[in-house]
């Protein structure tokens, strides 16, 4: 075996210490299975197919905004000029707002989330943490069947009668509690249940009872199943992140299943939790007692919502400082403060959320509370980064594909964080709200930076699930067009949005040629080198699908610590059987012990008991 | 490997599992709770008229002593396991269980008598007045904003009866008994009829949820507070029903399930003393 032979003996498989696999039938162990690992697999493979179909709806969108009007290429042909969806291959402004509901919603609750949390918290936890499993193993298989249906419901939702939720992922009320209902199109007829929004919110029920499942699985791991010796102060940072992460989940997500229950009420049995007094749709007086507050939403959605952005960038922060320690081949710079400003983003997530809501008119003393608390929140993000910057400082760093993604993770998010701070500040706000600003802005954090530390997690881990090495050829050629494709499509953004191009207009603010509005006449060109873009990035992905599963094959063999790592989900076998571990692992040390002076290699793992020479 | 700290607490932490568990899933149901609360006082800060003792405060009053109870019950069962007396568990367990089919029993006729009650709000003043001398007749119980409890001037004015269907609703008018002052909530004894003209009318009907903000958020509360009881009588049925094997196999694990359903449902009693006063009494 490759590898360090430093490993406590009886690693070599199956036949060490632990159950082999529970080798039942296919079922119990692909489909219904209790082991974390698989699990983390499931949900794995799921949210990449999610992300990439999210992936798909975007281009036809950035076609449409590029080539306003003009037939899809490739599948265009199929459609006759009478489809209600697609005319003449065209999309229809309801399509397009589907696409744009859908795309932010595959890509956060079924996509990222799932990948970030389901799949690398589940997977690489347990094996941290040296624990024989989650500490609720069939729970952990219901939170992820929640997430499937959750996402087939939402699948399903663009086959019934008029099409998936089309209110955006926000759904705010009072559209979202009309929409999809013969109130607001006359001329379709809705199933009371099975139409877009509708399925749109009870598919949102399934996957927050999913999530709500997995926090409950994730912390009570953390707190009880920590191995002999794991104090709180050598968990690897990673597990500190996916812990916050958990808690985020666990008390954010709660209101937004209220809230989501109460759009239902609204949309099921007529009530008017968010529908105002006095509302007319369609021309028409609404039919509903009205007193509701549409606003209601927006706090209940953002109090979600919010906490929800540091969900999908804390599990990459986590990936991001593991990949940069094992490859600097350093201690992480300042252990302490990363997860002490883990916490604290933890507890100011929880007192943001308004900041979303400048335009609404809360009055100029709630808004400047939120504009003190969302500057605040940048401190530790600031912290959390600077750290990560340091600890490249000096060191002997190996450039592998995951270090490439991990290190360009630091400017992209520092990019994204950076033109966050206008948006923090009411009055800048007001007039940037809903542009492509704001867009450039998360997308920053969220696209080259959490997908690119979720990319980096995934080239880092592949050798422990399968035992073979990713291509780094591959990776590279994955790695830079992604980089510089994915910058074309966010950059100019910026620029659009300071131009005051509109986040949802169907046209893209109209040709050069013939602009929808003339204040934008400057920015409008862009579209095209975006799309441009985004269609080349799609190109880039290909070379990752290829490796993904070439490599199951082709890849190099690799032992059960390729990078030389030191936390303790390299003292498994590899892949790790049923219980992990092949005798009681115990953990001895910090998590990131690189390089320390007077020992003859460069790493002195956790699993290791003191020897060598210098103690 | 088994999965460690299942049944026994871990050392440092002083806790098992399951406890750890319970108590964050109990963290995130304060949060889901939380957020209708905070929907109820947001809708009822903005609400131009919010009704006042619209529910029978009587049968809520035995339902919130008929849940405490059931909590104590609860309490006895899981001693009896610690005890390890079965015969014990399993009476205070069906006591428990019979506590939680009590209340939702009440609960249902509750719904039920909303359900079969009208009520008629005007559509401004001036059609109110037009009735008021005939309902003043009749002794019928005014729900109004301009006057009396829970006046609010600055407010659209609110003019609304309720009652039972006289005859029924015609193309053009509803003929309703009002309730009268002396009847209370429920209304009890109806005097005569009163027809009013539909053109007079805002909105009438049943309370359902409907029916204003109000009983939305009644109905959502309490019906999301009933599923959290029949849940949790499911989950102590399956602890009555196969408690006596894992009983002989491992008392401690029994005791350990009924302490944390038991938390369970501490907390479902918990958020109806919470939800009684909020609805019922203020």
């Amino acid at each position: 075996m490759s590898g360090t032979g430093s490993i406590p003996a009886g690693h070599g498989g199956a036949d060490g210490g632990g159950h082999p696999h529970a080798r039942g039938s296919v079922w119990r162990t692909y489909v219904f299975s209790t082991d974390h690992k698989m699990i983390g697999i499931q949900y794995g493979l799921t949210s990449l197919v999610f992300m990439l179909l999210g992936f798909f709806l975007m281009l036809a969108m950035r076609w449409q905004l590029a080539y306003p009007g003009q037939p899809l290429p490739l599948i265009g042909k199929f459609f006759s000029p009478q489809n209600p969806f697609l005319p003449g291959g065209a999309m229809s402004p309801d399509l397009y707002n589907s696409f744009g509901a859908m795309h932010g919603t595959i890509m956060i609750f079924l996509g990222v989330v799932p990948l970030a949390f389901g799949a690398f918290g589940n997977y690489v936890v347990p094996l941290q943490i040296g624990a024989p499993d989650m500490a609720f193993p069939r729970i952990n298989m219901a939170s992820y069947h929640a997430y499937l249906w959750g996402g087939v419901l939402m699948l399903a939702s663009f086959l019934v009668p008029g099409g998936a939720a089309k209110s955006g992922w926000t759904s705010y009320a009072p559209l979202a509690s009309v929409a999809d209902t013969r109130a607001l199109a006359p001329s379709t007829v809705f199933h009371p249940v099975f139409n877009g929004q509708t399925m749109w919110l009870i598919a949102m029920v399934l996957l927050i009872t999913s999530s709500l499942l997995g926090a409950v699985n994730f912390i009570t791991t953390i707190i009880q199943l920590r191995a002999k010796g794991m104090s709180w102060m050598r968990l690897p940072f990673f597990v500190w992140a996916q812990l916050v992460t958990a808690f985020l989940l666990l008390l954010a997500f709660p209101p937004l299943e209220a809230a989501g229950i109460m759009q239902l009420m609204d949309r099921l049995a007529g009530t008017s939790f968010f529908v105002l007094s006095g509302l007319y749709v369609g021309g028409k007086l609404l039919e509903a007692s009205g007193g509701g507050s549409p606003i209601l939403w927006q706090h209940l959605f953002w109090f979600l919502g919010h906490p929800e952005v540091y969900v999908l960038i804390l599990p990459g922060m986590g990936i991001v400082c593991e990949v940069i320690a094992v490859n600097s081949r350093k201690p992480i710079w300042g252990y302490r403060p990363l997860v002490l400003a883990a916490i604290a983003i933890g507890f100011l997530s929880f007192m943001v959320w308004a900041h979303h809501m400048y335009l609404t008119g809360m009055g100029s003393k709630v808004s400047t509370f939120f504009q003190t608390t969302t500057v605040l929140i940048s401190v530790p993000s600031v912290i959390i980064l600077t750290a990560l910057l340091i600890s490249l400082w000096g060191g002997a760093i190996r450039f592998t594909t995951p270090m490439l993604f991990a290190a360009a993770f630091i400017p992209m998010f520092g990019l994204g964080g950076l033109t966050g701070l206008p948006l923090a500040f009411n009055a800048i706000d007001l007039a940037l709200h809903d542009t492509y600003y704001v867009i450039g802005h998360f997308h920053y954090v969220v696209a080259p930076g959490t997908i690119f530390a979720l990319f980096a997690g995934i080239y880092h881990w592949y050798p422990k699930i399968t035992g073979r090495r990713m291509s780094e050829f591959l990776g590279r050629v994955h790695f830079w067009p992604s980089l510089v494709c994915m910058n074309g499509i966010f950059l100019p953004m910026f620029l659009q949005g300071m131009a005051g191009v509109h986040r949802r207009w169907y046209d893209g603010g109209g040709t050069i040629a013939n602009p929808t509005y003339e204040l934008v006449r400057g920015a409008i060109h862009w579209n095209e080198f975006m799309s441009i873009s985004a269609f080349l990035l799609a190109a880039a992905q290909v070379p990752f699908i290829v490796n993904l599963f070439v490599s199951l094959w082709r890849g190099e063999r690799v032992g059960d610590n390729p990078w030389e790592a030191t936390t303790l989900e390299w003292a498994a076998p590899t892949p790790p059987p049923h219980g992990n571990f092949a005798m009681p692992v115990e953990a001895h040390r910090g998590p990131y012990e690189y390089s320390v002076p007077g020992h003859e290699r460069d790493f002195l793992p956790q699993w290791e008991a003191v020897k060598g020479s210098g103690t | 490997m088994e999965i460690p700290y299942t049944v026994h607490e871990r050392p440092d932490t002083g806790l098992w599992n399951a406890k750890v568990g319970v108590w964050l899933f109990l963290a995130s149901e304060v949060m889901l709770f939380g957020g209708l609360f905070s929907a109820y006082i947001f809708l009822r800060i903005g609400a131009d008229y919010w009704p006042h003792h619209a529910l029978n405060v009587p049968l809520g009053l035995t339902n919130t002593i008929v849940l405490i109870t059931s909590s104590i019950t609860m309490v006895l069962a899981w001693v009896s396991v610690k005890m390890r007396d079965f015969g014990q568990f399993r009476f205070w367990m069906s006591a428990t269980l019979g506590c939680g089919c009590l209340f939702v029993v009440i609960k249902s006729i509750e719904y039920r008598d909303k359900f079969s009650h009208y009520g008629v709000v005007f559509r401004d003043e001036a059609a109110f007045r037009k009735y008021e001398p005939e309902l003043s007749a009749l002794g019928a119980n005014i729900k109004t904003n301009t006057e009396g409890h829970g006046a609010r001037l600055d407010r659209t004015p609110h003019f609304e009866i309720a009652g039972h269907l006289a005859s029924g609703v015609t193309a053009d008018a509803i003929e309703l008994a009002p309730d009268r002052h002396e009847g209370g909530a429920k209304g009890g004894a109806h005097g005569g009829a009163l027809r009013v003209a539909l053109a007079d009318v805002a909105r009438w009907g049943v309370f359902a949820p409907r029916y204003s903000t109000y009983y939305a958020i009644y109905f959502t509360l309490t019906g999301l507070h009933a599923l959290h009881v029949l849940g949790g009588m499911v989950v102590l049925f399956y602890f009555l029903v196969t408690g006596a094997k894992m009983f002989a196999a491992d008392p401690e694990h029994l005791a350990n399930r009924v302490e944390v359903g038991g938390l369970f449902w501490h907390f479902v009693d918990l958020v109806w003393i919470f939800l009684f006063p909020v609805l019922y009494l203020l």
